[in-house]
């Protein structure tokens, strides 16, 4: 192993000294994360704080027959102002276009049916595929909702009969979660980003140190030394876990800091992202830089040129964190079997450090041994290339 | 002492080498002469043990390139064909790898790498790194590595290849010197001229084959022609004429 750490010293300082390497490694991978968290936050924050609490702009077509409607909705900081269509299929079309979030339709008939006590129509025009229209829309029809019951309880007490008959259910929502247990929602996303920061930290010291080598011309002489392919690869694949390890703390870091920015309380949550919680999730994650750079390298070392490598390697780079997207779709909560899938172990337990729950050791160590087994497995499987002659003609 | 005895290595449809045998003795240069795609590389990248021999067998001093891998890489210095260096590096940190992986520990890599660049005058490249370096000190340092260990047995593939006058003349000082000190040295080139001048023996390969091998003047009669150059003609035969322009 004497000439492993040899062949890391030189590998990580030329690594060190390759500009695209360290923008890679400490600027792309750990920024582009909280960058973009930083971004979806902003969004979400816009739509569950000043859509929920902003006025409400609303065009209304038909709003004459309806004036205590029109100022229900401007008691819920809804204003409709009936002016600005002259008919539905303009409505429809600036609500399409974007123009408007939503519209409201009162039917010529409004009045009437209001009189007679038969259910008077109203329309509110929308673009479910518009996401940030859905907010006001469930304002909108909130608020003609509730003018509507208490347009009913008024009638039940015109004719003597107690309202609440009309209420067989009351339904309440008691909502069990931490303020740390929601920011998950949010948060619940770091695990990819910091599984692609890694990624991408390791990515152009694994192409440079295989197929680089090879292109430039210096791997030959390199196979000519009194030394094992062994050594030569186990160098190499740890100066990618190096790598990979910074990028993943400056990852971790750079999420650290961006949260203390972000005014999650406003939206009901908090993070418990503290130096302790850090260093678990640098714990956890921090074996899978073994398996990103053995898998890196052993794809890498089966190209000719640093471009037929970026090719691969990019597919590489898409499929460990795939099992996190997984959880998206099926939220899972750890187990024994579950910490045997490198990246699901990795994201189930950062998930736990994040909401504040109890971790089992046990799931610590069996994430990891399973991780770092398939990372040994790709660096074996890399040697065995290296041994090869293909790896030259 | 290198030994290649009936070597044969085929890549797919092409037959590399076939039934190649000769010797490089110690204290002389040997030379294996041959157009492009004679098999010059193909065989010295098998006595590298970078490659396996599909028949024959290669040894340095006596040991076998499969039986013993790494106890022959330890005993050769080898320059291959268009190496390069690592270009973030500086020269003496090129070297200094090299030393490192041969074996030496920091102060022994140290004295090492301070001797070959004395020896080749590289005192004023030695600290800048190797990014923009002309080719003759690409092959200067690449051969500064190949020295760093003091191997009994230089193995150069197309050494000159690229170098102006004066770098070739440098080099092929370097190259007595060894010889001058009781080494092994074999070279290939598909230069008539630069074996000529330079080769105490010359193979001559052709289409995987050894055709002629001796001293100069020993091919020279064999071949019935005063000039090298002719002699070189007659010895590859059709070969020459078949050769595609």
């Amino acid at each position: 192993m004497k000439y492993a750490f040899r062949t890391f010293r030189k590998e990580f300082v030329d690594s060190v000294r390759e500009r695209r390497a360290i923008a890679s490694a400490v600027l792309l991978g750990p920024l582009f994360g909280p960058a973009l968290f930083g971004g979806m936050f902003a969004m979400m924050l816009n739509i569950q704080i000043d859509e929920a609490t902003e006025p409400l702009d609303v065009p209304i077509i038909g709003g004459a027959d309806a004036i205590n409607l029109k100022g229900h909705l401007g008691q819920r900081l809804i204003d409709v102002d009936p002016e600005r269509f002259e008919d539905l299929a303009a409505l429809r079309e600036a609500v399409r276009r974007g123009d408007e979030k939503v519209g409201l339709v009162v039917d010529a008939g409004f009045a009437d049916a209001l009189r007679d006590g038969a259910p008077a129509r109203v329309w509110i025009v929308v673009d479910r595929s518009n996401a940030t229209a859905l907010t006001a829309l469930e304002r909108v029809r909130a608020a003609v909702a509730e003018y509507g019951s208490t347009i009913g309880m008024q009638r039940l007490q015109l004719r003597g009969i107690d309202p609440r008959i009309a209420r067989p259910f009351a339904v309440l929502t008691d909502d069990v979660s931490t303020p740390s247990g929601r920011s998950v929602v949010l948060l619940g996303m770091m695990t990819y980003f910091l599984l692609f920061a890694m990624m991408l930290g390791g990515l152009q010291v694994a192409i440079d140190t295989t197929a680089g080598e090879r292109e430039r011309g210096s791997l030959e002489p390199l196979l000519t030394l009194p030394v094992r392919r062994r050594d030569l690869v186990v160098g190499k694949v740890a100066t990618a876990v190096a790598f990979m390890a910074v990028s993943l703390a400056l990852g971790i870091a750079a999420f650290a800091t961006t949260v203390q920015f972000l005014p999650l309380a406003k939206i009901g949550m908090t993070t418990n992202l503290t130096p302790a919680a850090c260093l678990a999730i640098f714990a956890a994650l921090v074996p899978f830089a073994i398996l990103g750079a053995g898998l890196l390298t052993l794809v890498a070392s089966f190209t000719r040129s640093f471009r037929e490598a970026q090719t691969y390697t990019s597919f590489a780079m898409i499929v460990p964190p795939l099992p996190v997207l997984l959880t998206f779709l099926n939220p899972l909560q750890p187990s024994a079997p579950l910490m045997l899938v490198p990246s699901l172990s990795q994201h189930l337990l950062v998930t736990a450090i994040i909401k504040g729950q109890e971790t089992a050791p046990e799931h610590f160590l069996l994430s990891a041994a399973a991780t770092v087994t398939v990372g040994v497995l790709c660096t074996w499987g890399a040697v065995r290339r290296f041994r090869s002659e293909k790896l030259l003609v | 002492m290198i030994e290649i005895r009936g070597l044969a290595k085929r890549f797919g449809k092409v037959q590399a080498l076939a039934e190649a045998s000769f010797t490089a003795a110690d204290g002389e240069i040997t030379g294996l002469l041959g157009p492009n795609g004679a098999g010059k590389s193909t065989a010295l990248r098998i006595l590298c043990t970078i490659l396996r021999a599909d028949a024959g067998t290669a040894s340095v001093d006596g040991i076998d390139t499969v039986d013993d891998p790494l106890g022959v890489r330890a005993r050769i210095g080898v320059l291959p064909h268009n190496a390069n260096l690592y270009a973030n590096l500086t020269a003496r940190e090129n070297i200094g790898y090299y030393a490192a992986l041969q074996g030496m520990d920091a102060e022994a890599c140290d004295t090492a790498v301070e001797r070959v660049v004395k020896t080749l005058g590289m005192e004023d490249i030695g600290d800048r790194r190797a990014k923009g370096f002309s080719q003759g000190q690409r092959i200067r340092v690449g051969l500064a590595r190949a020295l760093v260990h003091d191997p009994r047995t230089l193995i150069l593939d197309e050494p000159t290849n690229g170098l102006d006058v004066m770098a070739t003349r440098a080099l092929r000082d370097v190259i007595r010197a060894r010889r001058d000190a009781g080494c092994c040295v074999l070279l290939s080139s598909h230069v008539m001229q630069e074996v000529g001048a330079l080769c105490d023996r010359i193979v001559i390969l052709s289409r995987g084959r050894v055709v002629a091998a001796g001293t100069p003047d020993q091919i020279r009669a064999a071949t019935g022609r005063d000039d090298l150059e002719d002699a070189f003609v007659q010895a590859i035969g059709q070969d020459a004429e078949a050769t595609d322009w």
